[in-house]
Formats: C-alpha cells, structure tokens, sequence
C-alpha cells in the first residue's frame, strides 16, 4: 500500500520529540493570537510568521500547520463567546454558538467545535493523502496555459465568495495582481515600479500587506467603534462536556459537516468559507428531533456542522497548493509566502524531489489536528480567561508584535514604513466597503500569471486562443465562466446577497 | 449630480486612478508583442483592467440609487494617526535615522515608546498602567525574541552598547 508507506514515512519525519514541541508551540501561540477578538487566521500567521524563521525547513512547516490550526480554533472560540466571527468562515458558527453561549452551554459549544474540528482533520488529512499522489500526476500534464487558466478560475472562485459586489472584490484582485508585479522583472531584469528605492526591487514583503491591512488596519476600524460593552461569557462556562443528548445530534451533523467540506475545499477559491455555509443550510434543513433547540437559538448542530465542515474543507484545500502550487485562498497564500522563506516552491515538485518534507508536512497537520484537542479541551478556561483582558492592553502589544515581527523579517527598518503605510491603506480600504482577502490572493498569485501567460504566450506564437483551444484549459475557463454566470443569475443573486446580510 | 453610493464612488475613483497610474508607469518600460513580453506588458493590460472596473463602479455610484446612500462615515483620525505614529516611531528608535544623524536607541526603547505613544489611540489612557503595560512587554520580548528565538536586533542604544 503506497498510501500507508507514505504516511508512515511521514509520521516517521514528523513524530520526533522536537517536532511535537514545535507543533505544540505552534498550537499555543497561534490559539493565544488567534482568540483575541479582531484578528482573524491571515493576521495570526503573518504576526507568528517570523518566529520559525530561525527553525530548519520540516520544524518550521511543522510549527506553521501548528499555528494554523490554533488561529482557527482561536477564531471560533472568539466566535462563540463573544459573537465576533474573527474570520469569514466562521461567521455561521456564530449564529448557533453565540446563543449556546448565552444559555450558559458555551462549553457544550466550544467542545463540540473542538471534536467536530478534529474528526474533519483526520478524514480530510486521509483525504489530502491519498488524492496528493494522483493529482501530481495531472498537475505533470499541466502547461503554462492550464495554470493559466487555473488561476483565472481560482480568482474568481475567491470573488464569489467574497461579501458585498462582485465588481469591487475583481477590482482588488487585479490590485492585488499588480502589487504583486512591482520589483524586479524576472525575465528583462528592469525593476518595475520601484521609483529608485533599492528595498522595491525585491518586491513589497507580503508580511508587510497582511500584517498592514489585516492587522493595523483591523485594529484601527476596531478602535474607531465606540467601546461598548460586549458580553463575555466568563463566570457561566461550567459543564465543559456534551451531554449524551448532545453526542446524539452533534454525530450525524459531523459526519455530515465532514462530507460537504471534504468535497467542496478541494474547489480552488474560499473552499471553507463555502463548506461553512452549505453545511449549515444542510443542517438546517434536516428535521428537527422532538425536544431538540430549533436553529438559530442554540443547536449544538448548528455548531458542529459548520465547524467540521470548516476544518475539512481547510484540510482538503492544501490540496491545490501542494499540487499545482496554487494558494487557494488568503491563508494559503500566507503559506506559500512562508514555504518560499523557507526555499521550498509548493508545487508538484515537492512530493518527487522531496518526499520527506512532502509526507512530513501531511503527517504535522494531523499531528497538529491532534495536539490542538489535547491542548485547547483542558485550556478552554484559560482562553476565556484571555478574552476578559481589556482591549486597551491588548492592541499596542499587537501593534508592537507587528512591528517586532516585519522588523525581524528583513532586518530593515523600511518594512516597517510599508506597514505603516499598508496599515493607511487597509483602513481606508474598510472604510470604503473593500475586500482585502483578494488583494492578498492577488498579490501572491501575479507573478506566477505572468510568467504564465508569458510562457504561454511565447509558444503560441502570440495567438491568445491558445487558452480555449488545448481541451484542459479551456474546460477550466469554462468553469470559471460558469461559476461567474451562477453568481450573476437573478435568483441567486438575491440569495447571496441575503446570506452576507444575515451576518 | 448627486452621488448614489459614497463609498462606491471613491472605491471607483481608487481603482481608476491607481489602474490608469500602473497603465502609465507600464507605457516606460519595454511593451513588446504577445509571444515576446516586455516587463511593460502585463502591468498595462492588467492596469487598463481595473481603471475600466473603476470606471464602471464609478458610473453605478452615480446611477444605481441605494437606500441608505453608502456613506463612508467620519474617518477615526484619533486611532489612524497614533497607531500609524507610534509604528514609525518604532523604525525610528529601534534603527535610527541616518539622513538625520539620530543614533539608534534599540529595541526598549523602541518599546516604551511605541506602547506609549499607541496606547494614546485608545478611549482612556492611564500613564502608570501603560508603563507597567510597556515593562512588561519589554522584559517579554527581551525573552522570546532575543534570548529565545535569538534574533538579531540591537537591544541597547548604540552609545551604551557601542
């Protein structure tokens, strides 16, 4: 079985003494960041980032999986008890989990996000197993006009999951794609846009946007609202463990979450934020047992679907990153940046010319899945208790971590004037009903179009039907097209925007 | 001519004028042909992209009515300004400023100022709880980050240390 062999040899890289404290630390710290209201998992990864610069390749990678999975466990916790989704997919955890919380159940809540998160890790870990070796194999048929194509499509999958108009989020992935050309040209050697700064020739640092705009940024508009009183549910999280009643509705719901998200993050574009969503209307539509709390008033379902969901789909949208290289969403874009600090280039490369590193990374993220169960079930308490601490205390540490943190990536006192200025930026962009998530995806994916489409380009001869005429990259446009003509038809419209107003 | 949706509007400005800047700023490099890209070629295309989606969110915001008119709402100068502030002051204490001749202070320093300065964005400010606030931060990423993690930052002002 090359599936057991596989993972075998990556538990055997990732299962040393060393690596399970990395992984541990990496859980702590991303669940202590990422439970602090208002930073979401994309500020989270940025601010902890530099903290695995000094680690060789597998520990760092390792100690990331870590921090990722306690950003978004952190995010939910935030999200249940004090009705502040930290990130887009967790948004749907907050209408059940919220009014858990309020009927003094916030441990029920809380620990059904937890099992639920867990159990879609493993299925999805099994999943991104066994679907990593066959897609590489496709992704070795893939010219530079299916990636072409690719990207297109996983553009525009981000965007139509993106609140609010469509027009304006396309508008900041083509920012994004353009910020992400700035610097030296690979190709001509001509430093573009740089205006004679010797730091832009090497490009814009993406630590420098996700920690300007989703962090300063986020904090400004924070401070901007007038304190009120937000309710904290602190003195009222007693019974930590379900009920047997609870197990009973909260098993189908997890194996149903599990499914939906599993299937749908593998979608290139917003695959969790999706997963969140559909999983909660299926739930919703499901017949409620006799004697069962109706949705939206505190189903534990209404926890446990999304969450699970959530967390597979997460899992499952490594997928396209270490198969064809291509950051699905914001988070993973993050994690391209912090795999190219780290010289690995995701991509199908990695699993032939590295398997280590490949398998190792497969075996951290369950082992990550796990150590977040063992550490956040006892810690529950201690991360309430983290949630009293004034905000007043909270934001110039977080202001201070962000500039420790741009600081160190360089060394150079000029990324901290860009965060400053990205920070400008990011709180302008709120302020105008702007999306950042795609700016980041953008960013991380414009060179990579353009050499593409360079590429591309180079061996049609110039001819731009190239893209329609080779059947699989012409199949990906078509899904894209799709997929836009889907968001665009009257009916659906209507129900999109009705979701994003929910929240 | 009355606006429709504010923040449309200059969202729409935004876009247009960044796109046709790059759309510009492309013109001076090498464009060259679709099968031999110049460096100029995908920041053009790409640039003239979002100056036309500007252009047409730009024409909604003044057609298309919305209920409540989009407002963008006063700006939080008060937070902008401090936090912005006290993150350049940051760079400034921590690296020194050359052009000037100001000597680089270090990382505590760097520190006390920062909390102090970005603490001032808040609602309430109270001097003693911020520098308790900012000694504390200080002796943390004393320990995490140079003893710890072990990077490279000059910790003391360079007069002291030398």
């Amino acid at each position: 079985m090359d599936l057991i062999n596989n993972l075998s040899l990556g538990f055997g890289v990732a299962f040393t003494f060393q690596n399970l404290l990395y992984a541990f630390i990496g859980c702590l710290l991303g669940t202590l960041i990422g439970v602090l209201p208002g930073i979401g998992p994309v500020a989270t990864i940025a601010m902890l980032l530099p903290a695995t610069y000094a680690l060789p390749p597998i520990a760092a990678l390792i100690m990331l999986a870590g921090i990722y999975y306690g950003a978004q466990y952190g995010g939910s916790t935030t999200a249940i008890l004090v009705n502040l989704p930290g990130e887009s997919s967790s948004v749907v955890t907050v209408i059940d989990g919220y009014q858990m919380a309020r009927k003094g159940r916030a441990g029920p809540a809380l620990a059904a996000a937890g099992i639920g998160s867990f159990f879609a890790g493993c299925v999805g870990t099994l999943i991104l197993a066994a679907f990593a070796a066959p897609l590489t194999e496709v992704a070795f048929k893939f010219g530079p006009a299916e990636y072409f194509s690719l990207m297109i499509l996983g553009l525009i999958g981000a965007v139509v999951l993106a609140s609010g108009s469509l027009l304006k989020a396309v508008g900041m992935i083509v920012l994004g794609l353009l910020m992400g050309l700035v610097g030296t040209d690979v190709n001509s050697g001509v430093a573009r846009y740089s205006f004679d700064i010797p730091e832009l020739t090497d490009g814009i640092g993406f630590i420098t946007i996700a920690m300007g705009v989703f962090g300063y940024g986020e904090i400004i508009a924070n401070l901007a609202k007038t304190e009120d009183k937000r309710e904290v549910f602190t003195g009222k999280v007693t019974g930590l463990f379900p009920t047997k009643e609870d197990f009973k509705n909260m098993i189908p719901a997890v194996l149903r979450g599990t499914a939906i998200g599993s299937m749908l993050g593998i979608l290139p574009g917003g695959g969790a934020l999706l997963a969140a969503f559909a999983a909660y209307t299926i739930e919703k539509k499901t017949k409620l047992r006799p004697g069962e709390v109706p949705f939206g008033q505190g189903n534990i379902r209404g926890v446990a679907a999304p969450e699970s969901a959530n967390n597979a789909g997460s899992q499952t949208s490594f997928i396209p990153l270490l198969t064809l290289g291509i950051p699905p969403n914001a988070v993973m874009a993050l994690m391209v940046g912090a795999m190219t600090i780290h010289n690995i280039q995701p991509g199908p490369q990695v699993m032939t010319s590295n398997p280590e590193l490949f398998w190792g990374l497969i075996a951290s993220m369950w082992i990550g899945n796990a150590m977040l169960i063992i550490l956040n079930l006892p810690l529950i308490g201690m991360w309430i208790k983290l949630l009293t601490v004034p905000y007043r205390w909270l934001f110039p540490a977080i202001i201070l971590f962000c500039a420790i943190g741009v600081y160190s990536t360089n060394n150079n006192t000029f990324d901290i004037w860009m965060v400053g200025a990205f920070g400008v930026i990011g709180y302008t962009f709120i302020k105008l009903g702007m999306e950042p998530a795609p700016l980041l995806l953008g960013f991380i994916l414009g060179p990579m179009m353009e050499e593409n489409l360079r590429r591309a380009l180079l061996l049609s001869r110039g001819d731009w039907t190239v893209f329609v005429t080779r059947g699989l990259s012409a199949s990906l446009l078509a899904a894209a097209v799709v997929l836009l003509i889907i968001v665009l038809l009257p009916s659906v419209k209507s129900k999109r925007e009705e979701a994003f107003v929910e929240e | 001519m009355k606006i429709k949706s504010q923040k449309d509007f200059f969202s729409g400005l935004l876009y247009t004028l960044v796109g046709a800047a790059f759309a510009y700023g492309a013109t001076s490099y090498n464009i060259g042909t679709g099968a031999r890209m110049g460096p100029g070629y995908f920041p053009l295309l790409l640039g003239s992209i979002l100056a036309i989606i500007g252009a047409i969110i730009l024409f909604k915001s003044l057609v298309v009515e919305t209920p409540t008119g989009d407002e963008v709402g006063s700006w939080a100068w008060k937070p902008l300004v401090f936090i912005i502030a006290g993150n350049l002051l940051f760079g400034v204490l921590l690296g020194g400023l050359p052009s000037i001749k100001l000597p680089a202070m270090g990382l505590i320093a760097a520190i006390y100022g920062t909390t102090l300065v970005v603490s001032m964005a808040g609602d309430k400010f109270k001097l003693q709880e911020v520098l308790i606030l900012a000694t504390v931060l200080s002796v943390m990423s004393y320990l995490a980050f140079i003893m710890l993690l072990k990077l490279q930052f000059p910790v003391w002002p360079t007069f002291i240390s030398g």
